[in-house]
């Protein structure tokens, strides 16, 4: 109770100090103008966004060697979240690359690559609903787990070659020199810690409320429908 | 299972080759796979067809993306019947009791997937070809249908055994399977559209080493995660 606590009171302060040094602290971008500062909740989105599917993996690979169910809890939890992240994501770049590209959408490496991480970990949820409860859908979603992880930097390359035309390789592994002032870097610093301790607590809670709920499943079957 | 390990190399592939033989020998007398999804994707050839007209810049334009849209629709509905017989039969336990290890089981029931796929994208291709007036004697673009729907087969038999357990299966294998798959999509997909320009393999080479690393990668992955599809 009180880890998760104080994972909320951090995640709470760090993301009003992130916010405040977004639209106060933050000098305005000189080419983007005012659009820019969605950077700093945008990419912190996508970088913690893949973190969450990183634990996803991890924990699969965890719960397929020890079978530990609180493993799955976690990576149950965390494709839920990343999910999420994913989404608010893709919604956050698009409502970006209107007034910074003049389109919603391009098929850049990074946009195709995050579209279809997102389908991935769809499926991942879609597959645990669907399949029969219990310790199957834990192990047929391990499974996918690990081949949709396995599967990312393959469609960052295939996507790479397929439309090598994007501007700005500011981050992710093929990042050129970063171009972005102290000050700026300092509020993206912020940015990254505020979403990074929000996942976290994210990722307890949700671990957790996973567990009462597999219980009271377990509950419900021993004891029948009441 | 001590009798594999005394002899690792020749029964681990003598158990392939039964398990494959099985499927090989059920659909030579039941045509459940292979006769109905040709006759589909002669249907998706001929709507294709009708919908893009044939003219050259048409067809050099959008020839590679249909080719590999139809070849994947009918790469599904053979991937949905792969695992459907061993579910309605009670199949499943009959294999999960013979003394084959779990990892020669899944290489030989993806293999008869691989068989399958290929033998209805042996008949399409030249339907194709007719069709849209593209050349079908290309060694480039077979080796490119070979080692992509080989792909198709690694990760497409895995999810097969899992949707088949599941609730709304026809519909889940795709969803699936599709992100998945999309690089080597992708992949085949530009080496098709290099080698239907006439380009040579050095301009194309790239695309085929990344679906040939992706059929190695998953080969390997899906085999050793099998046990955890299938363990009862």
């Amino acid at each position: 109770m009180t880890v998760r606590m104080s994972l909320l009171g951090l995640s709470g302060g760090l993301m009003l100090a992130a916010l405040g040094m977004t639209f106060l602290y933050a000098p305005t971008d000189a080419v983007l103008g005012i659009s820019q500062r969605i950077f700093y909740v945008h990419v912190p989105l996508a970088l913690v966004g893949f973190l969450a599917f990183a634990v996803v993996a991890v924990c699969s690979i965890g719960y397929l060697w020890k079978g530990s169910e609180r493993m799955d809890n976690v990576a149950y939890a965390a494709a839920e979240i990343g999910v999420l992240f994913t989404s608010l994501m893709l919604i956050t770049g698009m409502l970006w690359a209107k007034p910074a590209w003049g389109v919603w959408w391009s098929l850049s490496p990074q946009l195709t690559t995050s579209l279809i991480l997102w389908f991935l970990y769809v499926a991942y949820l879609m597959l645990r609903a669907y399949a029969p409860p219990g310790e199957t859908a834990a192990r047929y979603a391990a499974v996918l787990g690990i081949i949709g992880f396995i599967d990312v930097p393959i469609v960052y390359m295939a996507a790479r070659w397929w439309r090598d035309l994007h501007p700005n390789k500011v981050l992710g592994p093929l990042a050129e020199e970063s171009a972005l002032e102290p000050s700026m870097q300092i509020t993206f610093l912020v940015s990254i810690l505020a979403f990074t301790a929000l996942f976290a607590w994210l990722l307890a809670e949700r671990t957790e409320l996973r567990r009462q709920e597999t219980q009271l499943e377990r509950m419900r079957y021993t004891y029948g429908q009441a | 299972m001590d009798e594999r390990r005394a002899h690792p190399g020749a029964s681990w592939w003598s158990a392939v080759l039964a398990v494959l033989w099985k499927d090989l020998l059920l659909e030579s007398r039941t045509r459940e796979i292979v006769t109905p999804i040709v006759v589909f994707s002669l249907l998706v050839i001929v709507i294709f067809s009708f919908v893009l007209d044939p003219n050259p810049r048409m067809v050099e334009a959008v020839a590679p993306g249909a080719l590999w849209v139809a070849f994947t629709f009918a790469g599904m509905l053979g991937l949905n019947r792969t695992f459907a017989l061993e579910k309605e039969r009670g199949g499943m336990e009959g294999l999960l009791l013979s003394p084959v290890g779990r990892d020669a089981l899944y290489a030989g029931k993806m293999l008869g997937a691989f068989l399958f796929m290929l033998l209805v994208e042996a008949i399409m291709l030249p339907a194709f070809s007719v069709v849209f007036n593209l050349p079908l004697l290309e060694p480039g673009l077979w080796l490119t249908i070979g080692l992509a729907t080989f792909g198709f087969a690694t990760v497409g038999a895995a999810f097969s055994a899992m949707a088949v357990n599941t609730r709304a299966r026809e519909i889940l294998l795709p969803v699936l399977f599709f992100p998945v798959a999309a690089p080597v999509i992708i992949a085949a997909a530009e080496a098709t559209r290099a080698i239907y320009a006439g380009d040579a393999f050095a301009d194309y080479g790239n695309w085929i080493g990344l679906i040939a690393a992706f059929d190695v990668i998953f080969a390997v992955v899906a085999a050793a995660t099998f046990e955890f599809i299938v363990s009862e």
